[in-house]
Parts: structure tokens; C-alpha cells; sequence
């Protein structure tokens, strides 16, 4: 393993688990949707999805588990901590609401995941490229889907164009998170072992503008502030809800093995 | 609630290659919008396990197919006709290459 000195460790730590905990919580997120979704064929595409990201949160969490001065395992990181202690964005933690939100804070967190895995990929640290390679593919497909989702429902009934619009209206102040830049992020960069998030935005909003156009959206006037704070573990209210049932099972029976 | 195929989006027959070469086969069916969800929905319904190098999807009311009615007339009078088998044939000793 590539050596770090303490300070850059705890960096990593944090960062690596900001990525697994995006991850986690949205594919739970997903998965709530398993036997739920309007048709059949929607319900395994989301189940496939949420698969995807539950498999890239592991990846990065046995990766951030090597940085834990605590000695945590990855199932440990994933269950036994504290909505404090999380480091999501907090779109991904957003209730699903109706299919039309869970269509849009896919599309959202897939048109930045995209640009920045391809960056992440390009990492000097092989360790962290690696993952962000796998997952890569995996996110291009989710953007197909959720992009494809985002036409149909804005341009096709009366009510999936004002679901959506609703939904794209409610979610837009939790779409700049992923584009922040803190001075610990700045510090890998310079390292050259993480990408600029904030030189992302604007590919971001390359994805996103004009797919919402084509899908007569009206793109929302942007809010007096937006989401800010997930990275530093603080939340919206659904978080700990989210949590108290991903986590129930191995809190209770804390030495159960699969 | 009874549902009627007004109700349904339009039936689609997937079919998959599993390698270079090989034929499409018959995977299954499904319902979708379109011919993009289709593909989609065959990725996620017929392919979560590696099975496909590439996918088709058709409208299953634009496949052809014979009735069962059929069956008598179009395939019973293969059966009794032996000479359209290659066994049916003695190759003289001394051809080779056969």
C-alpha cells in the first residue's frame, strides 16, 4: 500500500467514506423500492441499481477501512455508525416519494458520479482508481436509465410532467454538494490523488440542462442557498430513519454472520 | 381491479447472443414504452448474469408465427418421408471425403 503520512490518512479516511456512504445510501435508498416499482420489469432495474451501489459502497469501504484508526471492518463502517458520522451527500439520503423523485435524484447524482469517477479512475493512488474504474461502468449504465426515465416522464402525460417538474423543483438546492471543494479535499488534490469536484459543475450541468429541456422541464430558478453540510455528517431528518432500519439487524444481533 | 392489455405497455420478445458468432435466441418477453426501455428492461430482466454479448428486441405482434391449426398439414408429413434423411443413404465404399 502507497505511504501516507498521518495527516493525509485521516484525509483519505474521510474522503473514501464520503464516497461509500453516497453509495450505501442511495442503493438503500433504491432498494426500497423491490417489489414496490411500477412494473416488473422497473422493480429489477432498480434492484440491479441498487446492487450496483450497495457493491461500490463495499469496495470503498474495505478501501476506507485501511485508514481507520478505530480498526473498523467495512460492515462495521456501514452499520455501526451514527447519522453524525455519515458523510453522504443529502440528496441521497431523499425519500422516494413517487417514482418521479427517485427518477430525478438518480439523474442528478448519476450526471456527477459519471464525470467523476472518469477522473477518479485517473487517481496517481491505484487503489482508489481501481474502484472508480468498476464502478464507471456501472454508473454510465445507471445515467442511461435514469436520463431515458427523465424524458418519458417529462414529456409524456400531463401528471409525469408535473410529478417531475415537482420533484425537480424540490430537489434542485441538494444538487450542489457534489461539487464542493473544502480546503481537505484541495489538499489530495494537490497530491494529485483525488479530482478538483468543483471544475465538475459545469459538465454536470452539460448532462442535466438540456436533457431536462427536451423533457419540458422548466430548469428552477437556483434557491437563496443550497444543501450544504452531509460531508461533515450533517443531515436532513430522513437520514436517521434511513439508518434505524439499514442498520436494525446488525445493532440487535451484533455477532450475526451470513 | 381487472387489468386489460389497454392498460399494459406493448409486449416486446427478447432475444440474446451469448458470443461472437453464435446465434440470437429466444430469452423471454416483457412489456415496455418503447424500443429504448425495451433494450433496457432486457439488459436488466434477461441479462443480470452475463448471458449476452448483444441483445434484440422485436414487437411481438410483428413476429409471423404459424397456428395450431397448422401443425397437421405443415409439419406431419416430414415425419413418415425417410428419404429426406442423410441416414437413409448408403455411401459406396471407396468415396471419400463424405
Amino acid at each position: 500500500m502507497a505511504e501516507f503520512d498521518v495527516k493525509t490518512r485521516e484525509l483519505l479516511f474521510n474522503y473514501i467514506l464520503g464516497i461509500a456512504d453516497d453509495r450505501l445510501i442511495l442503493g438503500h435508498r433504491l432498494s426500497e423500492w423491490c417489489g414496490h416499482a411500477p412494473i416488473i420489469e422497473e422493480d429489477i432495474a432498480m434492484a440491479n441499481i441498487a446492487l450496483d451501489c450497495i457493491g461500490e459502497a463495499d469496495a470503498f469501504y474495505k478501501l476506507a477501512a485501511t485508514f481507520d484508526t478505530e480498526g473498523r471492518s467495512a460492515d462495521d463502517l456501514a452499520f455501526l455508525r451514527d447519522s453524525t458520522e455519515f458523510r453522504n451527500v443529502q440528496l441521497s439520503e431523499q425519500p422516494n416519494t413517487d417514482f418521479a423523485w427517485t427518477i430525478a435524484r438518480q439523474f442528478f447524482t448519476d450526471a456527477f458520479y459519471v464525470p467523476f469517477f472518469e477522473e477518479l479512475a485517473k487517481s496517481s493512488y491505484e487503489e482508489l482508481a481501481a474502484p472508480g474504474a468498476k464502478a464507471l461502468k456501472e454508473v454510465k449504465y445507471h445515467l442511461r436509465h435514469s436520463r431515458e426515465w427523465i424524458l418519458r416522464l417529462g414529456d409524456g402525460t400531463e401528471e409525469s410532467n408535473s410529478r417531475l417538474q415537482d420533484a425537480v423543483d424540490n430537489l434542485w438546492m441538494y444538487t450542489r454538494e457534489f461539487f464542493e471543494f473544502s480546503d481537505s479535499v484541495k489538499l489530495l488534490y494537490e497530491l494529485d490523488i483525488v479530482p478538483d469536484n468543483s471544475a465538475l459543475l459545469e459538465k454536470w450541468k452539460e448532462t442535466v440542462l438540456p436533457v431536462l429541456k427536451d423533457a419540458l422541464i422548466t430548469i428552477p430558478e437556483d434557491p437563496p442557498y443550497f444543501a450544504t453540510g452531509g460531508r461533515n455528517g450533517l443531515h436532513t431528518e430522513h437520514l436517521g430513519h434511513l439508518l434505524a432500519e439499514m442498520q436494525v439487524l446488525p445493532r440487535t444481533y451484533p455477532d450475526a454472520k451470513w | 381491479m381487472t387489468k386489460t392489455t389497454e392498460d399494459q405497455w406493448p409486449m416486446w420478445e427478447v432475444f440474446l447472443q451469448s458470443k461472437q458468432g453464435a446465434p440470437h435466441e429466444h430469452a423471454g418477453s416483457l412489456h415496455a414504452p418503447d424500443a429504448e426501455m425495451a433494450i433496457q428492461n432486457a439488459r436488466d430482466v434477461y441479462s443480470r448474469r452475463n448471458e449476452a454479448i448483444s441483445i434484440w428486441v422485436v414487437r411481438s405482434e410483428d413476429i409471423i408465427s404459424t397456428s395450431p391449426s397448422d401443425a397437421g398439414p405443415f409439419f406431419d408429413p416430414a415425419t413418415d418421408k425417410i428419404f429426406r434423411y442423410p441416414k437413409f443413404y448408403s455411401i459406396p465404399k471407396g468415396v471419400r471425403g463424405v
